[in-house]
């Protein structure tokens, strides 16, 4: 416990204006009986040096104890652990419950906000919420309605809130939050109705705005320095948010900011990505569309961008920029190096040097992705950087109102926003992904604020000629680009993953299964089944000397909705409609999470 | 931007309510208005040969279903973990209030549910293609068109053309 007392007397420093990074983060994500941010650290690795479960113990893991979040959408995220309470969130409405871990869960204060229902249907694909972070004595949620919310850790008292977005024009909130420095960093969602998105920087300990940044827009807008910020080692130049649009479409450009935040504090850097550019018909939007599908690095201090890199220049198949950026310091030919490795949705995996902004690797981490052949690596190219798209599988090439069949990945992408982890030991990151494609056809559609704006319809189907199953879980080597080995799964794992010093990984399932495989070898060494799907992230603490593993059930989200009714491909004999698994035939809603422990 | 086309149902419900005409059968085609279908009540409906070819509409309602709704209420109507099946409901709905229902919303919240239907009514991707959506998810109800899309399908007339550019304001 003593890390503990340290810890909160570095928040108390924090909170008088002495902090660098933020120093209650700093020391809560270095003490492994805690998980006080998401992603389990700044580096977004999801590794704990936590190894009292172990590779050959874990098969005896068993049920501590439950709990009934009382809410029944899609459970996304997971609980924070702050020395003897445990923090767990829910879906809309967004309530927070501070639990106490000496009591088996007891309910030490429960915050409900009022919100408007009316977010609800402007929230896409459900109601899902990636979870709280813990900094300075406080814990923040970012509501479904945009509203961010500072709560004392111990009594649940509100000690400010903010609005950061209007629902009525399509702007919610799905995402956790960053908290850096003296500052909150939060983004948005809406890129399907339309919203020019933006990561905005809050005083964390007032709530007052200090900077916000879009996506696209003018220079003064996206916070970009034409001479300073680079892509790919070169100037962006000048208006580089409005000269890759056509007209004033960039006003309704989405780049949405919906998922995850990681941070150097040696770089004193923070990284993002940037979701889709609306609407899904690429025909209504010629040019670039920057700074949509962007992998940014900024100051916390202003937000100013110091380099960028577009992924997927001019979107043709929702393929958003949002997932995680982990950080990591390997040696590549002899020299560590400081990277930054990305899974996209696109399906290449990208390993890039965070300071330098320098792509050094891209590559599929899914053999069945075939939109384009390659990412251009030759730095002579006038394509550097850009990935070659197969015609055949262009949405933009073929036309509006013609059906593209056959696209890999679907939009849900290889791996869509649940994250993956780090193992410094093996280092190779483990990777929930899906193994789905789909047809895609854009047509032309109208803008009305505050109402989808999407313009494509798309079915989904699982990768043909492969396993017949909708995802596997995958082992990947970030500094060659090569997948170590890969367990195919029924349906796209959806859950975050979770790795620690026991050389052991875990996953959730769609089916509800949590799942314990060998770091090393993959070799499955336990599995449980849960009330419901899993799409929450796993996490660990220690508890009086002891470890404990949880995660939150709750099937739902794209997945739940996507999934549900199971998949039919459109190009199979009719004798295959709806040959595939239904996920509503494994599982039913409901919130609930699941404490796992080895026998006393 | 133009509703004529929407209006023109709003009238017709008016005068049907009025009316009180009540017909048992919701499905079946009296007939055919510039490649649309409609049944003795003027309801609009599904219209699929012997091959398996479906009317304009219902392959129209196939793709404006799965850019406008699919992403709440799941793939071909089937319904997901967020939100009901709309293939019943077309079916089981009476079209007026089908019609008023997307047109103004509905709210279910209490202890256990949490739906909200958005109100879709100054939606132009929703409301020019609202009969063609209904159909199509009556189709689905039915069982007359398999999941999937539907793989042949009547041209589109020149009438319909003409009604889909004055709603949508082109």
């Amino acid at each position: 416990m003593r890390k503990i007392l340290l810890g909160a007397a570095a928040a108390l420093l924090a909170s008088t204006g002495m902090s660098m990074a933020n120093d209650s983060v700093m020391s809560g994500t270095k003490n492994p009986n805690g998980w006080v941010i998401q992603t389990g650290d700044y580096a977004n690795t999801r590794h704990s040096t936590l190894s009292q479960i172990n590779r050959d113990n874990v098969g005896d893991l068993q049920v501590a104890w439950s709990f009934s979040t009382g809410v029944l959408r899609g459970h996304e995220g997971s609980p924070l652990v702050v020395g003897d309470t445990m923090y767990v969130h829910t879906p809309f409405p967004n309530i927070v419950y501070a639990l106490d871990l000496n009591n088996y869960g007891a309910i030490k204060w429960k915050y409900e906000p009022k919100q408007d229902p009316d977010v609800i249907p402007v929230m896409c694909c459900d109601t899902v919420n990636r979870g709280l972070a813990f900094a300075n004595g406080m814990v923040f949620l970012h509501q479904a309605d945009t509203t961010v919310v500072a709560l004392d850790a111990k009594s649940g008292q509100v000690r400010w809130s903010v609005v950061n977005g209007d629902p009525s024009k399509g702007e919610t909130n799905t995402a956790t939050v960053l908290p850096v420095k003296d500052k909150v960093i939060v983004g948005i969602s809406g890129g399907e109705f339309g919203v020019q998105s933006h990561v905005t920087a809050y005083n964390i300990e007032t709530g007052e705005r200090v900077w916000r940044a879009y996506s696209m827009g003018p220079d003064d807008q996206i916070l970009m320095d034409p001479k300073k910020t680079t892509h790919l080692g070169k100037p962006v130049g000048k208006d580089s948010g409005l000269n890759t649009w056509e007209g004033d479409q960039w006003k309704i450009g989405g780049g949405a900011t919906w998922g995850w935040y990681s941070y150097d504090p040696d770089a004193d850097l923070f990284y993002y990505g940037t979701g889709n550019p609306s609407t899904w018909n690429p025909a209504q939007r010629p040019g670039d569309n920057r700074w949509s599908m962007t992998i940014m690095a900024r100051d916390p201090d202003d937000g100013m961008a110091k380099w960028v890199y577009q992924m997927t220049p001019h979107d043709e198949w929702d393929y958003d920029g949002i997932n995680e950026m982990i950080l990591t310091d390997q040696e590549i030919d002899g020299k560590m190096r400081k990277l930054l490795t990305h899974f996209d949705r696109n399906g290449f995996g990208y390993t890039l040097d965070r300071i330098t902004g320098e792509l050094l690797v891209a590559e599929k981490y899914d053999p069945a992705v075939n939109w384009a052949t390659h990412v251009e690596m030759d730095k002579s190219s006038d394509q550097y950087g850009r990935p070659q798209v197969v015609s055949k599988y262009s949405t933009e090439q073929n036309g509006e109102d013609v059906n593209t069949t056959g696209v890999c990945p679907a939009a849900l992408g290889t791996k869509d926003q649940q994250p993956a982890a780090y193992s410094p030991r093996t280092e190779l990151f483990y990777v929930p992904t899906n193994h789905v494609c789909m047809d895609y056809e854009p047509f032309r559609v109208s803008y009305t604020a505050g109402q989808p704006y999407v313009g494509a319809t798309l079915s989904m189907y699982p990768a043909p000629n492969s396993h017949g199953g909708m995802g596997n879980f995958i082992a990947w080597d970030g500094k060659k680009g090569e997948i170590v080995w890969s367990i195919p799964e029924q349906f796209s794992v959806w859950s975050g993953a979770l790795s620690t010093d026991g050389d052991v990984v875990f996953y959730g399932t769609l089916e509800g299964f949590l799942k314990a495989v060998d770091a090393k070898t993959g070799e499955e060494l336990y599995k449980f089944k849960t009330p419901s799907g899993i799409i929450g992230n796993v996490m660990t603490y220690a508890h009086d000397g002891k470890q404990y593993v949880a995660v939150l059930s709750g099937v739902g989200g794209w997945a739940g909705i996507g999934l549900a009714a199971g998949l039919t491909n459109p190009n199979d004999g009719l004798g295959a409609v709806g040959g595939y698994a239904a996920l509503s035939n494994y599982t039913a809603l409901g919130g609930q999470l699941t404490v796992f422990k080895l026998p006393d | 931007m133009s509703f004529s086309f929407f209006r023109f149902g709003v009238a017709a419900a008016f005068l049907l309510a009025t009316l009180g005409a009540a017909h048992a059968d919701n499905i079946t085609v009296a007939y055919e208005d510039g490649g649309k279908y409609f049944t003795e009540d003027d309801i609009p409906t599904f219209q699929i040969d012997e091959d398996g070819t479906v009317d304009w509409p219902t392959y129209s309602g196939f793709r404006r279903y799965h850019s406008e709704c699919h992403v709440c209420h799941g793939p071909e109507g089937e319904g997901s973990s967020y939100a009901p099946a709309l293939k019943k409901s077309a079916i089981e709905m009476d079209y007026y209030a089908f019609v008023d229902v997307v047109v103004n919303g509905r709210k279910k919240v209490d202890a256990s549910h949490n739906s909200v239907m958005p109100a879709f009514g100054d939606n132009p991707n929703v409301m020019c293609y609202l009969n063609d959506i209904y159909v199509y998810l009556k189709a689905r109800g039915m069982d007359a068109v398999a999941r999937g899309r539907p793989r042949k399908k009547e041209p589109k007339s020149d009438q319909i053309r003409e009604e889909e550019n004055a709603c949508l304001g082109f």
